[in-house]
């Protein structure tokens, strides 16, 4: 094992700071991309628990069908409850309907399963084209819907959050309830998105 | 750029709130960034970086005091660095008493944690 840096009675923020000035000067490390690295990782982990409940669903049936009947309980099952979760409905994607949630008067969102609610769901423009204009917006995410898919928008209210379950993407029938944790995205589980199976 | 899949469990895993990192002080993430970014230079294995960072978090559990992941994570990068030669760590932490007796208003001063 190499050896350890030896304890220092300098704050860590500034040991930090020097490494970071450091490595900047040797050329080893660019700032902006550093900073690139941190935003994609704060914005694009998670939220785990949202993709858990929709990997125990693809998984097993029984449970599908408790969490699109009653999901407040089929979520409170797996461990997952708590503020902004008392009422939480399940909407289930398939390929003639998709779901798209909203929140128009604010930004109500549930957060035992998706965590707090990322900048552009905060949007107004998100907020009102939502409703007005959902299969333009989806475009502009980058989901283009046939016009065999119906939309059904979901506008949430402090007393009913709602989460989309996807569609389980093709080809990944090998792969694990644990495997599949990782395809699901926020995007996906608020049906700005499609789950997409791994390339 | 391609993202890692992080440790969920177990001593390297970072700390997280419903699988999202959580960063107590501006710091934790400067630090996460610039592992993240000289690893994506090629600068070392991820491995590497991950046996480094359980072996810090490994002493700093058996050691006193108060727990902090991202110690752990710095104490990790500057220990694989300085074993690859890239940085000597006694310029490090010059550099960073340097940074200390900067003018108060261009500081950190009224923060000293430990």
């Amino acid at each position: 094992m190499s050896p350890v840096p030896a304890p220092s009675d300098l704050p860590v923020e500034l040991r930090t700071e020097a490494l970071e000035s450091i490595l900047v000067e040797k050329g080893l490390v660019d700032p902006a991309v550093l900073d690139k690295f941190v935003k994609t990782y704060a914005e694009d982990v998670g939220p785990l628990n949202g993709a858990k409940v929709v990997a125990r669903a693809w998984t097993d049936p029984e449970y599908k069908a408790r969490l699109l009947e009653d999901g407040t309980a089929a979520i409170a099952e797996l461990g997952f409850k708590g503020p902004q979760g008392e009422c939480i409905v399940v909407l289930e994607n398939t390929p003639t309907r998709h779901h798209l949630v909203v929140c128009t008067l604010c930004s109500c969102y549930p957060w035992p399963v998706l965590g707090l609610p990322p900048t552009w769901y905060k949007d107004p423009a998100y907020r009102s084209r939502a409703v007005r204009e959902p299969r333009a917006l989806l475009a502009e995410f980058g989901l283009e819907l046939g016009p065999e898919v119906e939309i059904k928008v979901f506008d949430s209210s402090s007393e009913v959050r709602y989460m989309v379950l996807p569609e389980r993407p093709a080809g990944t029938d090998g792969m694990s309830e644990e495997e599949l944790v990782s395809l699901v995205t926020r995007e996906a589980m608020t049906g700005v998105a499609k789950t997409k199976a791994p390339a | 750029m391609t993202l890692l899949d992080l440790d969920v469990e177990g001593p390297a895993a970072p700390p997280r709130s419903n699988g999202e990192l959580v960063f107590a002080a501006p710091w934790e993430s400067r630090a996460f960034g610039l592992a993240m970014a000289l690893h994506d230079s090629g600068r070392f294995e991820w491995e590497a970086f991950r046996r480094q960072l359980i072996a810090a978090v490994v002493r700093a559990e058996r050691a006193a005091g108060e727990f902090s992941y991202y110690r752990c994570w710095l104490e990790a990068l500057q220990t694989l660095l300085a074993s690859e030669g890239v940085v000597d760590l006694v310029v490090v932490e010059e550099r960073a008493g340097v940074l200390a007796g900067r003018p108060a208003g261009h500081d950190h001063d009224h923060e000293h944690g430990r």
